[in-house]
């Protein structure tokens, strides 16, 4: 297979295990243009991406726009702060104008959730989501799973723990869609007020006590407390979920084994990990980083393959 | 679809001897050189050449890449296929060496307009030549010539040069085919 079986990327639940292993493959290609001493290839140049973050973002946003970059696209960003979005103006409107302007993709991230699949339904321009509410993080998904297939090979059969806050986080509902499309086993752990009530009919094992967590896993990725996006209280206290839910050295020395920790950042440094943690060995999560961007080059990359030339 | 052949299994192997020679004229023990293998096609052609040189002119030393230059094409989104990737494998810089790019069939020269720009990804070199088995003399589309040149052959439009090898396809034979409907 050499093509995506989508136009947008939406979300992990529409894409399939052939499309997540071409980004794959298609992202290692890229991961060694990023390592060499110029980093530039031209594949993208006749491309006009937008990146309209209604949210805010430093991380996805800087690594979506040096990834455009490096595939030598024409780039504007929109950050809804300082636009007419304050003014009452309409989404469809916003993209429209910005449409107007010969626009072929929009990065887009939303607050709320299924924004990106509305925009698909009423704009000519390919969507690529970059986050939408609490509902999908698919490029944080590709590369989280990416990750760990390059530390250990494959997803096949390998048990992954997503701790933390579950309930208000799209990377954990995008993870769960990429790691069992891939073969892997997948837990959610967390305070029974942060795990969605239906979360086990898509597959994944629950658990509350993180030790037993962490000793059934081979990776655990770490999750941030949201607690911008939490209306009322779900826990006592953050001093009682550290004690609860935070991974120290002593609890990863206690394992009988050696595990993978993972993080999408920003870290609370001292709530869901200790510096300690987040500094070792053990932990993958520059890599994440790195790979987000040979991640998003390979994603732009397949969209915009599928843009025909005479179609701009 | 009918097919000639252009080259046999022995006449391949005294062309590549030649080509091995030639290179060795010009660049001597390859102190200072690199052939890079244009992927997929040129590849074969590299592998052949470098086990060549290092077993029959006892080349020691000798460095060798492999170049993917799908993403600096200027057919992309033009065609029906979408393009695919290959590996790049160049561990060492290109800075003041002496490359010499390696491919199969010399067509319109826009592959190796390509390979030129992909190869100042890896620093500038001090000279780039272009080593081709197959040079098909008519419908050049960009001013570009091969330094080393296994046979040349006149091929009309609706022509195609085919090359095949033992490790990929059973045998070692230059084929031309000729589709009959056009």
């Amino acid at each position: 297979m050499s093509q995506l079986s989508v136009d947008h990327l939406l979300g992990i639940k529409y894409l399939t295990t052939e499309d997540i292993q071409l980004i794959h493959k298609t992202a290692d290609q890229f991961k060694e243009v990023i390592n060499r001493p110029i980093k530039k290839v031209p594949s993208l140049r006749d491309i006009t991406i937008a990146n309209l973050f209604f949210e805010n973002s430093t991380r996805t946003k800087l690594s979506f726009e040096l990834a455009e970059k490096r595939l030598s696209a024409d780039v504007i960003n929109f950050s809804a702060a300082q636009s007419s979005v304050k003014k009452g103006e309409t989404l469809i409107d916003t993209v429209n104008n910005i449409l107007a302007m010969k626009v072929d993709i929009v990065v887009m991230r939303h607050p709320n959730p299924g924004a990106g699949v509305f925009l698909s339904k009423h704009v000519k321009a390919r969507i690529v989501n970059a986050g939408d509410g609490a509902h999908e993080h698919p490029t944080q998904a590709l590369l989280d799973s990416y990750s760990i297939r390059e530390k250990l090979g494959s997803l096949e059969g390998k048990k992954v723990v997503i701790v933390g806050d579950i309930l208000h986080s799209r990377v954990a509902l995008s993870n769960i869609y990429c790691l069992k499309k891939l073969g892997a086993e997948v837990m959610v752990c967390g305070p029974a007020t942060l795990i969605p009530r239906h979360i086990a009919d898509l597959g994944v094992k629950v658990e509350l006590n993180l030790k037993k967590a962490l000793q059934w896993c081979d990776v655990a990725n770490m999750l941030r407390v949201q607690n911008e996006r939490m209306d009322i209280s779900y826990f006592p206290s953050v001093r009682e979920y550290v004690q609860q839910y935070g991974v120290t050295r002593e609890i990863l020395d206690g394992l009988d084994k050696e595990i993978v920790i993972m993080h999408p950042g920003p870290i609370n440094r001292g709530v869901e990990i200790t510096s300690e943690v987040a500094d070792s060995d053990q932990a993958i999560i520059l890599n994440q980083v790195e790979n987000g961007v040979a991640i998003r080059m390979a994603v732009l990359y397949l969209i915009a393959s599928k843009i025909q030339h005479h179609d701009q | 679809m009918s097919q000639k052949i252009l080259l046999n299994a022995a006449q391949l192997d005294i062309i590549l001897h030649r080509l091995a020679c030639q290179l060795i004229e010009n660049h001597g023990d390859f102190h200072n050189t690199a052939l890079i293998g244009v992927q997929p096609r040129g590849v074969f052609v590299l592998k052949r050449l470098e086990r060549l040189l290092k077993e029959q002119y006892q080349i020691e030393n000798l460095q060798t890449g492999l170049l993917d230059i799908t993403f600096y094409r200027d057919d992309f989104r033009r065609g029906e296929e979408p393009l695919k990737a290959n590996s790049t494998e160049i561990n060492f810089i290109l800075e003041n060496k002496n490359v010499v790019i390696v491919d199969d069939v010399l067509y319109t020269g826009r592959s190796i307009r390509a390979a030129l720009t992909a190869l100042q990804s890896f620093g500038r070199p001090k000279t780039i030549e272009l080593l081709t088995l197959i040079d098909r003399r008519f419908s050049r589309h960009l001013p570009i010539q091969p330094d080393y040149n296994g046979r040349q052959v006149d091929a009309i439009g609706n022509q195609k040069v085919k090359v095949m090898w033992k490790e990929s396809a059973g045998e070692d034979a230059v084929y031309l085919l000729k589709n009959e409907d056009q």
